[in-house]
């Protein structure tokens, strides 16, 4: 589902490559950790996958195909496949719920009667039902998130990629944000959760890729945060 | 669907920065309403000219039942044998150029008359008969003039001799003068609006960026994230547009068709065709200041 080969990321005028030559490949329905300290290339890492950044060397694949051949036009058609979740949540602030959840339906083109019925759906899948009419200001954080897992799960990607999503959240809502990350990957779908969480991490026991200085210096299937 | 999403994006855009469209479509209304005004001192000018200026330097009116001159037999036209004379002595002229004399017969004259001044109210004061017969002179050298004019002003059958750039020359300096200023300074205003809607379009990218973050984001395509911009910097011209539209149609209502049509006469004055015409192009450039700034802003800050 997702392939580096050898892949390098340096970007202009640093010496120090962000990425060094690495070598990982993630298969379909994966539930996977990316660990590591800040500035070890994670989130590299995952704006390589999605196309916000090209290798400097070595080739990205995603679903099959190769990222630096894809044409500029068909990268919106391949990010429709993949669901981002972020630490700050990025919710719009004028927009309910409901609203924020069918904003990435409407943008794609989705028809009125699709996202009518999909958005309460989703909805009830994150444990929202009953709060689409709320704004994001009136809600808690662990459910702005589940909001935000909502709007990239409702177009129903085959990748989740979850940028530090419990990074603002207290330790029993971010029990609670797993368990659904947990369940969105049952369903099938890749997950690849960058995180500095070490007790999740240490909980779940998913495989784990460990970054340091842009190398990989562990890739452990069944693994814990530090080393064992 | 979709559509009604981009109107209703664009909408909320055109909201959201009201004072800045609105200064947009001011900064437009006034560069527009400068350039079609160039545009009309032009067809101006063009209309002066007529049928004959560039092509010719002398004419020659011949006599005719109603016109008076020395060389003039009251009541009657030229002869034939009259006109035969005229054009071998032209073309016999070594400063005439070759092939450059023309005969306009009375009906042609009477259709350029038609032509120059529709809608004027002399338009219908005169008959095709009434019309004066010419011969239209091209001279190798312009300024060489003189020689022909005395080779033929005595000559039976003609009634005056004009030189067409003696007398409009210093009109066409003076409109020439205009069109230029107004040219000059409707280009600076043009580049202001071009540079205002850049800026806008720029301010609505940065004020919306959480929104269009989230649109790339969840892949909406790059013709979606930049159409409802270019809506918005395209409806803002329409208004700048349609406000220029109706300043050239009030200038040439009061000014021209009320005011200098009825007082000077005899003078081909530009109308609604030419207005027309004119506010056809304020439309062409008015987009085209639009959509190029959006377009070319668009794809630097919104990266798409």
């Amino acid at each position: 589902m997702i392939r580096f080969d050898h892949v390098t990321k340096t970007y202009d005028g640093q010496r120090r490559a962000a990425l060094a030559d690495i070598d990982v490949e993630i298969a379909k329905g994966e539930f996977v950790f990316l660990v590591g300290a800040s500035g070890s290339g994670k989130s590299t890492f995952l704006r390589l996958i999605l196309r916000e950044q090209r290798p400097t060397k070595g080739r990205v694949f995603v679903a099959g195909r190769e990222l630096n051949k894809l044409a500029t036009w068909k990268v919106p058609a391949m990010r429709r496949q993949i669901g981002t979740v972020f630490q700050d949540f990025r919710l719009l602030p004028n927009k309910t719920v409901t609203e924020n959840v069918a904003f990435a339906l409407q943008v794609i083109g989705k028809p009125a009667s699709t996202i009518k019925r999909v958005v309460p759906e989703v909805l009830e899948l994150v444990g929202l039902n009953g709060k689409g009419s709320r704004l994001p200001e009136e809600l808690s954080g662990g459910e702005q998130q589940r909001v935000a897992i909502a709007r990239a799960f409702v177009n129903r990607p085959m990748i989740l990629i979850a940028d530090e999503p419990t990074g603002n959240l207290d330790p029993t809502t971010s029990v609670g944000i797993m368990k659904l990350l947990d369940r969105i990957n049952r369903a099938d779908t890749t997950v690849l959760m960058a995180t500095h969480d070490s007790t999740i991490v240490d909980q779940m026991r998913k495989r784990v890729i460990e970054l340091d200085d842009g190398l990989v210096v562990r890739d452990q299937s069944r693994g814990v945060y530090g080393y064992q | 669907m979709r559509f009604r999403h981009i109107l209703s994006e664009t909408r909320a855009g055109l909201l959201q920065n009201l004072t800045m469209t609105l200064g947009v479509v001011m900064t437009m209304w006034v560069s527009l309403s400068l350039f079609g005004a160039g545009l009309l001192a032009n067809q101006q000018v063009d209309l002066m000219k007529g049928r004959w200026y560039d092509k010719i330097e002398i004419s020659i009116f011949l006599c005719t039942k109603d016109t008076r001159g020395d060389q003039c037999e009251p009541g009657q036209d030229a002869t034939p044998a009259q006109k035969d004379a005229i054009r071998q002595t032209l073309e016999a002229n070594p400063e005439v150029a070759a092939g450059g004399v023309y005969f306009e017969t009375k009906e042609e004259a009477y259709a350029e008359f038609q032509r120059a001044y529709e809608g004027s109210p002399i338009q219908d004061s005169l008959t095709a008969e009434q019309m004066q017969e010419s011969f239209r002179v091209k001279l190798k050298n312009p300024e060489q003039y003189q020689g022909v004019v005395s080779s033929v002003v005595g000559l039976e059958g003609v009634q005056k001799v004009q030189d067409l750039h003696q007398v409009l020359d210093p009109v066409f300096s003076a409109l020439n003068l205009l069109q230029w200023a107004t040219v000059g300074a409707s280009a600076l205003l043009l580049l202001a609006s071009a540079l205002q809607i850049g800026n806008t379009i720029r301010l609505a990218t940065f004020a919306r960026r959480r929104e269009i973050g989230i649109m790339r984001l969840v892949g909406a395509s790059n013709f979606y994230i930049t159409v409802p911009f270019l809506l918005e910097a395209v409806i803002s011209a329409l208004g700048g547009i349609a406000l220029a539209c109706l300043t050239l149609a009030a200038g040439v209502y009061f000014w021209i068709i009320r005011g200098t049509r009825e007082s000077i006469r005899f003078v081909a004055w530009i109308g609604w065709q030419q207005t027309g015409a004119a506010m056809l192009g304020i439309v062409v450039v008015g987009l085209i200041l639009a959509i190029i700034p959006t377009l070319i802003t668009t794809r630097r800050y919104l990266r798409v």
